[in-house]
């Protein structure tokens, strides 16, 4: 559970004047103050990163040398890169490249580092948003059927399938899904990708988007109908049944709004893996994305586009984390954030 | 405690009550594992994943001592070798027509002439073993002919090993510093916590390519990089933040309890106190942790063994079977990825089930 989620319960803390402040000045100071929060950890992830790679990980002098360096010629490496110097000078540096942006070229392809950014995270985001809408959208819809008939067989059925989907690797999925629908039945193309969004998103993406909905359904499924149950047990169901609500009414007008915090929950912590793409649905259909750059570079031992990706996806879980719950207050008002 | 003057002090000494009579005579109360065993025999679920559960662990300790699936390696069958029941596959030998030369006799001048006997003896004391291929093998064979049979048991003993040694990494550094941070709090909870926030603000499978990098090209990767020390120990490192969480809790929950109270009244010190009076109060969620962590980090494997990030390539595990199960299903292959997909399925939904048996019999209150 993250620190934000704890926002739920509780009550306001009731210290002079923050309670007559204006909402939205109590939300911005709320902001800032999460904000302010980050600071150290962020921290922790630069010095986790840089430490991890400096002492052990491979001296990149040698690396970069290659085979056939002479020492000579990896002492000029190091000299360019800085290794020569004390560590905190080396961190100093570090620190200026992740707040820079300027992490240089890479290693072994010599595409600037920004570049890589800028040019893959358009693939990964044709694949992953609709996968993450589809995977949303029919878990709510399936996960609100079952649990509208919660106990019978059909219920009990999806519970069987779930557990015995999930316990197939995923990688089983994605062969089987490839081999049949690509290339003994030839409804999609194997793999491949081009420049153009929309041919990308009508002729490429559909096959490997349709395999991990399929993959996920089951378990997703699980996961909101427990949601869902979660609120149908409450008190205010009840009610509204005794006074004679229509059974439809009741699910989508009370029990959805009142299950949407876990709903946002779950969806915010998928959201940073939609930008890291699901690298295995990369690498299987040859998607240009980001999720199988960094699988690339970690074959190739190329530092920084990992070290690069690793602290900036880390930013980015926080920024989002913060999204989160200040979305839950929009979601439920009933929601105090501290 | 010496007892104060004119004040009768009860003690079983001075009462002469037979005590030991008494605490025969009381009910006795089954203790927490007995209770949960009792539980678990009633569930039907849960007892026959424990049997296969059990199963694939006898099968992966023969493995490991050498009794089961120690030749994987022989190239015992044809390449491609069929399954059994479906039965040999037809000679397919290309023919060629030998083209019809004159046979001309160049003993004369040929260069090599002298060394022919001396190369034909030196041939004949070379022993050498005609080893007859078998056409079909009981579920396939591989690519150069390897039983695809003896290569998923070997597979289930790497795959479960590395699931379970990782496992077994991750809970106890997550219990270690979840005892720390709950039982002591303060400063040192304020560290901890920070540390799980590191851990937990990058995206998991970003931290394992992290680790894996340092891994394959650090000097760590190249002192174990022919075992399965490197993925034990990068999913044992990325895996031990949901454990942290949850002992923490456990411990600020226990710590201020009456009888870790009394433990300290009579002079436990704080090593004690967490490990030898907390810890057993708690095992209920550690286990239970471990065993689903054993789930998670199989998958986990398989996945990274598939990328070529897991476990060296002489050896052979779940995932690198599905590697090489990709190429031969387009060639019609289908055994491999069929042995390897079943026996991890069944081992994962039976390991799944247990834990779940494990959960309800250990904690009936979450029911």
């Amino acid at each position: 559970m993250r620190a934000g989620t704890s926002a739920t319960s509780g009550f306001p803390r009731s210290s002079l004047g923050a309670t007559r402040q204006p909402a939205q000045l109590r939300m911005l100071s709320y902001i800032f103050r999460r904000i302010l929060q980050m600071i150290p950890t962020l921290a922790g992830v630069i010095l986790l990163v840089f430490f991890l790679f400096k002492y052990f990980g491979d001296d990149p002098a040698e690396i970069l040398g290659g085979l056939q360096a002479t020492q000579e010629q990896i002492d000029s490496i190091r000299r360019q890169l800085g290794l020569d110097r004390p560590v905190l000078e080396q961190l100093w540096l570090f620190v200026q490249k992740v707040v820079t942006f300027n992490w240089g070229a890479s290693w072994s392809t010599k595409e600037t580092v920004a570049n890589i950014f800028a040019t893959r995270l358009p693939a990964t985001l044709t694949i992953m948003i609709p996968i993450l809408v589809l995977e949303v959208g029919l878990a709510i819809v399936c996960g609100m059927a079952v649990a509208y008939v919660r106990g019978s067989l059909t219920d009990r059925l999806v519970m069987i399938i779930s557990t015995v989907a999930l316990s197939i690797s995923f990688l089983v999925y994605i062969i089987i899904g490839q081999y049949l629908f690509a290339f003994q039945l030839g409804w999609f193309p194997v793999q491949g990708w081009t420049g153009s969004t929309l041919t990308n998103l009508m002729v490429y993406a559909p096959l490997p988007v349709m395999l991990a909905v399929l993959v996920s359904l089951a378990p997703h499924t699980r996961l909101y109908r427990s949601f869902f149950l979660d609120e149908i047990g409450h008190d205010y169901v009840r009610t509204a049944r005794a006074k004679g609500v229509p059974e439809n009414t009741i699910l989508f007008k009370h029990v959805l709004r009142n299950a949407m915090i876990p709903i946002l929950t779950n969806v915010a912590t998928q959201l940073p893996g939609v930008f890291i793409g699901s690298f295995l649905i990369e690498v299987f259909f040859s998607i240009p994305g980001l999720g199988r750059e960094v699988y690339a570079a970690v074959g190739r031992g190329d530092f920084p586009v990992i070290q690069a990706v690793t602290i900036y996806l880390a930013a980015l879980t926080m920024v989002i984390n913060l999204i989160t719950d200040v979305l839950y207050k929009f979601v439920d008002p009933r929601v105090v954030l501290k | 405690m010496s007892a104060v003057p004119g004040v009768a002090v009860a003690t079983a000494d001075n009462l002469e009550l037979p005590v030991a009579e008494i605490a025969q005579a009381l009910p006795r109360s089954p203790s927490v594992w007995s209770q949960a065993w009792s539980r678990l025999r009633r569930d039907k679920v849960g007892m026959t994943s424990l049997w296969i559960v059990g199963a694939f662990l006898v099968m992966v300790l023969l493995a490991q001592v050498g009794l089961l699936a120690g030749q994987w390696q022989r190239e015992v069958g044809e390449p491609f070798a069929p399954p059994n029941f479906v039965g040999a596959q037809a000679k397919e030998a290309a023919k060629v027509e030998a083209p019809s030369l004159p046979n001309v006799d160049i003993s004369d001048i040929d260069p090599l002439a002298p060394y022919y006997k001396d190369w034909n003896e030196r041939a004949s004391k070379v022993q050498t073993v005609d080893s007859t291929r078998a056409a079909t093998l009981p579920f396939g064979g591989d690519r150069i002919g390897r039983d695809v049979l003896s290569k998923a048991v070997k597979g289930a003993q790497v795959s479960i090993l590395v699931g379970i040694a990782a496992a077994f990494l991750a809970t106890i550094i997550g219990t270690m510093l979840g005892a720390v941070a709950g039982y002591f709090g303060g400063r040192v909870d304020d560290f901890l916590e920070w540390l799980y926030n590191v851990f937990t603000s990058i995206p998991y499978i970003l931290l394992i390519f992290a680790l894996a990098a340092v891994f394959k090209y650090g000097p760590m990767g190249k002192v174990f990089s022919s075992s399965i020390v490197p993925v034990v120990a990068i999913l044992g490192i990325v895996g031990w933040t949901g454990i942290y969480r949850l002992v923490r809790a456990e411990y600020i929950k226990h710590r201020n309890r009456e009888y870790v109270r009394a433990a300290e009244a009579i002079g436990a010190g704080h090593l004690a106190r967490m490990f030898g009076h907390i810890l057993p109060n708690i095992s209920h969620v550690v286990l239970v942790q471990l065993s689903l962590h054993v789930v998670s980090f199989i998958k986990a494997e398989v996945i990274l063994s598939f990328l070529g990030l897991g476990v060296p390539i002489d050896m052979v595990s779940w995932g690198t079977m599905l590697a090489e199960a990709q190429t031969e299903l387009v060639l019609g292959k289908w055994w491999q990825l069929v042995a390897a997909t079943a026996f991890m399925a069944t081992f994962v939904t039976a390991f799944a089930l247990l834990t779940d048996a494990l959960r309800d019999a250990m904690d009936p209150k979450l029911r």
